[in-house]
């Protein structure tokens, strides 16, 4: 029987691959799927790349935009280098996948075949999880966790607001994208009102206890914000458990807050199309293979970044670009009939606490068990008692870090 | 003393129910756990919390190794006269802590 079954995929493999290169259809196009696609055109496979907007906006850095310290247009980037290398790019948001007939549906009806099907579509805010937080609450308390328009609705909101004034940011309990990210925020909103408005004060607020870089950040804090940041974490009452957007207030289990500004980070799932998809389970997120990241849950269906369940590794723009070209080679292996390596992956991660103020965390994964844990012994983190021009040295790295990411995925 | 955060109504209608939410600042060291030099941390749990109102018992619960940190408790009771609510948690190593709040009661 298995001598049989190998003889007949060996029949029809060869000639499949003898007509046409095998299709991959890649639906998201931030850091994962730009980065996948490209990695996988190289490898001289067709690409399709769908993705609505004609214009990505990225995330990493997009909190020096809130604070004022670099303009919108440097987030923004095309997909004119993809289309240079050959890749198809449809403006198009993908509405339906057929698994067995290996066909994506797009928003025009019109439908795309693959091979194979790479899903990279971020996260989506959860507005069912906060009482009061849905998406009309949030023209009103930005979360500001897709970059773009409530970005840019939040840096309004800080600047509009009189000195003196209380800006209230809260924080979701894991898995989130980017788990430094808030506390980046909140340092360099934290700069922006004690150069700008310093009778303000900052009050943030956490569904944890412990937190990323979290003795770097405090100590950053007490050094640079004293008196102008408060942190309050779970244990202290910080979890939010809804809105009160007519006193503009958020709801805790043990008192509300009041602010000028408040900016509600809310917690998240996979984007739609993972659930549509089917490749999501229960928790919201997708399980993956560590070594291919396909699908646990739907065959021929590839899930990376911030949408999958990537064990140890955080969900940030670095490991979804890692995961991608990982994603890539795995695809082009499979495609060809050749056996998928086991897979070593790389993240890194800059948090900027001010300008010229960088700290940094670097871990290094491998497959153990089916899922990605740390590799002991390998990856760092920033020394907490390090020299001003260490700080200034690892700011500019993070520049350099955003260039080449940037370059990779986007061209 | 252990921080504690309370949220218990100062006041409430006759038969009312009210919600009671407490959080207590607490370790809850399992017992199980190495510390950094290798040796297993002891045990220093809570083990015991009871409400009483007007003198009765109104919930009680009983404090495993298995409960994280912090432990958060929230409950409800029948608002039936204006007493005190005395909220009592009891551990390991002697921890005996009380907290004592009126809810004065009117219609």
């Amino acid at each position: 029987m298995r001598v049989a079954r190998r003889a007949l995929a060996g029949l029809f493999a060869a000639p499949a691959l003898a007509q046409a290169a095998p299709v991959v259809v890649v639906v998201g196009g931030g850091f994962g799927g730009a980065s996948c696609a490209r990695a996988l055109r190289r490898n001289g496979l067709a690409v399709t790349l769908v993705e609505p907007h004609a214009t990505y906006t990225a995330c990493p850095f997009s909190n020096t935009v809130i604070a004022g310290l670099r303009p919108m247009e440097r987030q923004r980037f095309g997909y004119g280098a993809l289309r240079d290398q050959g890749i198809g790019v449809a403006h198009q948001a993908a509405t339906g996948v057929d698994a067995t007939a290996r066909r994506v549906t797009l928003a025009d009806g019109s439908v795309l075949p693959y091979d194979r099907l790479v899903l990279s579509p971020g996260i989506a805010l959860r507005f069912d999880a906060l009482a009061g937080y849905d998406e009309a609450a949030a023209e009103v308390m930005p979360h500001a966790w897709h970059a773009g328009a409530q970005t840019e609705l939040l840096r309004a909101r800080l600047e509009a607001m009189e000195d003196g004034g209380t800006v209230v940011l809260t924080v979701p309990a894991n898995p989130y994208r980017c788990p430094p990210g808030p506390y980046e925020r909140a340092s360099l909103v934290a700069h922006y009102l004690r150069t700008r408005k310093p009778r303000s004060k900052l009050l943030v607020l956490d569904a944890k206890d412990a937190f990323s870089k979290q003795r770097l950040f405090e100590a950053a804090w007490a050094a640079l914000y004293p008196g102008l940041l408060e942190y309050v974490p779970l244990s202290g009452g910080g979890r939010v458990t809804g809105v009160n957007l007519a006193a503009r207030e958020v709801v805790t289990e043990f008192g509300n807050h009041a602010g000028d500004v408040v900016n509600v980070i809310p917690p998240q799932r996979a984007g739609d199309i993972a659930r549509i998809a089917g490749t999501a389970d229960r928790s919201g997120w997708c399980p993956v293979d560590p070594a291919s990241f396909e699908s646990r849950l739907v065959p021929n269906v590839h899930v990376i970044g911030d949408a999958c369940i990537a064990g140890a590794m955080p969900k940030s723009a670095f490991a979804a670009n890692a995961q991608a070209r990982v994603c890539a080679d795995a695809i082009t292996r499979l495609l060809r009939g050749a056996p998928v390596p086991e897979p070593r992956l790389l993240n890194t991660c800059y948090s900027l606490v001010g300008p010229g103020y960088g700290i940094s965390v670097a871990g290094v994964y491998r497959a153990v068990e089916g899922v990605l844990a740390d590799s002991p012994g390998a990856g760092g983190i920033s020394p907490l008692d390090a020299p001003p021009a260490f700080r200034e040295a690892e700011a500019l790295y993070a520049e350099d870090w955003f260039a080449t990411i940037t370059a990779d995925a986007f061209g | 003393m252990a921080r504690v955060l309370l949220n218990i109504p100062r006041s409430a209608r006759p038969g009312e129910v009210v919600t009671i939410r407490t959080l207590i600042q607490h370790g809850m060291e399992t017992g199980y756990r190495p510390g950094a030099d290798g040796e297993v941390l002891p045990r220093d749990i809570l083990r015991r919390f009871t409400a009483t109102y007007d003198g009765a018992e109104v919930f009680a619960a009983e404090l495993s190794p298995a409960i994280a940190a912090n432990p958060f408790l929230s409950f409800a009771l029948v608002a039936t006269r204006t007493a005190p609510l005395v909220l009592r948690w009891q551990g390991d190593n002697g921890f005996d802590q009380t907290e004592t709040r009126e809810i004065t009661v009117a219609p």
